[in-house]
């Protein structure tokens, strides 16, 4: 029978285009219920609950209102609710996957706990960070980076922020609000001070 | 099974700039992405909980009082990896135009008519050998802004899953020999004319349900090797 995978090689990335919100993040506003929320915490999750929030531009310093973000974390124990993490068991509902849609003024916001450590390949840690997936109309294939905390003193000695130009890190480094459990970091797309994506 | 997600797959993507499609002008890095070696937090994913799909969730057909306008189709096919293995247990979101060419969302005002019978979202998960199979109707083509008599060929919106967080996919699935594929910027932003055939679905004859519905087959790659090839083999 005739099939569109005849040779090797993966379905390419198309944009998520202008019109997903009532399909992937209808929130309420559409006649569909959401597969996930922009919220990770669970009843028997434990560790700090943080706010993780900002906005997203594109290289005109425009606000972005139609991007989807995901995120994808450790718990507070740097454990994955995914079963290829082999090391021990997280906090049993807590899946440590969230969405969210910009809105109007390009907002996002993540109802999270802290990461704890996570090892890197040679065993050496990590610091805490969340990998976050950012898809958008005009964005043909979405892009990977990560947010990092600006109370940990872990970050120096980070093996990924170390392949980052020292001049650029700060794109990765959410900032911590004075008295509050809210980390702040924007999103640029492009231009000068353009957020470091990764070619994962 | 351990998984490797070489870098070189992605060279089936569109590159993020391709000024053809005008909105990727402002939306694209300027500057490279910054090579890294995948770390556990990159080689895992997501796992999703009995409550993310419900009975029925694949059937676009039956989520209102009445049926939908428009020519009924069944979608199916499998999940795989680089090696041509099922993906088990991924999640497959769906969503599109209704059979006139508009989307439900506020924001498509161009003048074609909503059907209150159809929303247009769809989920479902693969199963142990990797299969999936939706129930829509087939969506219409669409004009839009991008450049003069600009109208992209009719298409389904996919987001899958799979194994890790790096095998995250969202591409858009065609139906065979679309004429308006020569002039869509976005079809076209995928360089290589293979990796674009294999956004292209498949009419089965074979699975087309007699007096119901015509059937369209559509298999989904995902980043993934086995760590080991050998083993299997």
């Amino acid at each position: 029978m005739q099939d569109n995978v005849k040779d090797n090689g993966i379905t390419p990335s198309q944009t998520v285009g202008p019109f997903f919100k009532y399909g992937l993040t209808p929130t309420g506003d559409y006649a569909w219920n959401d597969a996930f929320t922009n919220s990770t915490l669970t009843p028997d999750v434990t560790g700090d609950r943080v706010r993780i929030e900002g906005r997203v531009f594109d290289g005109d310093g425009v606000a972005v209102p139609d991007c989807m973000l995901e995120i994808w974390q450790a718990d507070a124990q740097g454990r994955f609710a995914d079963p290829q993490d082999k090391r021990a068991l997280p906090n049993a509902s807590f899946r440590g996957f969230a969405r969210c849609g910009t809105d109007k003024d390009g907002n996002y916001a993540f109802d999270t706990v802290k990461p704890g450590v996570v090892p890197d390949p040679d065993g050496k840690p990590q610091a805490p960070h969340v990998l976050l997936a950012v898809f958008g109309r005009g964005m043909l294939r979405h892009l990977y980076t990560r947010i990092y905390f600006s109370d940990e003193a872990g970050n120096a000695a980070d093996p990924v922020l170390a392949l980052v130009p020292a001049d650029r890190r700060a794109t990765l480094i959410a900032t911590r609000e004075a008295g509050k459990a809210v980390y702040r970091l924007d999103l640029r797309l492009q231009g000068d001070d353009e957020t470091v994506f990764f070619d994962v | 099974m351990t998984f490797i997600y070489p870098v070189d797959s992605n060279k089936a993507h569109p590159l993020p700039l391709s000024p053809e499609y005008k909105s990727s002008i402002k939306r694209a890095p300027n500057k490279p992405l910054i090579p890294m070696r995948h770390t556990l937090s990159e080689l895992t994913g997501p796992v999703y909980g009995h409550e993310t799909v419900r009975e029925g969730d694949n059937d676009l057909t039956t989520q209102h009082s009445g049926e939908p306008i428009g020519e009924r189709i069944i979608v199916h096919g499998h999940v795989l990896d680089e090696d041509g293995r099922g993906v088990p247990n991924s999640l497959v979101e769906i969503w599109q135009a209704n059979s006139c060419g508009r989307y439900v969302h506020v924001r498509d005002q161009h003048p074609a008519p909503l059907d209150p019978n159809f929303t247009g979202a769809g989920r479902t998960q693969s199963d142990a050998a990797g299969y999936y199979r939706f129930v829509t109707i087939k969506p219409g083509a669409y004009p839009w802004g991008n450049h003069h008599n600009a109208w992209r060929p009719a298409h389904i919106h996919l987001s899958v899953f799979g194994h890790s967080f790096v095998t995250r996919l969202v591409t858009q699935m065609y139906f065979p020999a679309d004429p308006l594929f020569p002039f869509d910027p976005i079809f076209n932003s995928v360089p290589d004319e293979k990796a674009r055939a294999r956004m292209v679905s498949s009419f089965d004859l074979e699975n087309t349900q007699p007096e119901w519905a015509l059937c369209y087959r559509f298999n989904i790659v995902l980043r993934g090797k086995n760590a080991t090839p050998m083993e299997n083999h």
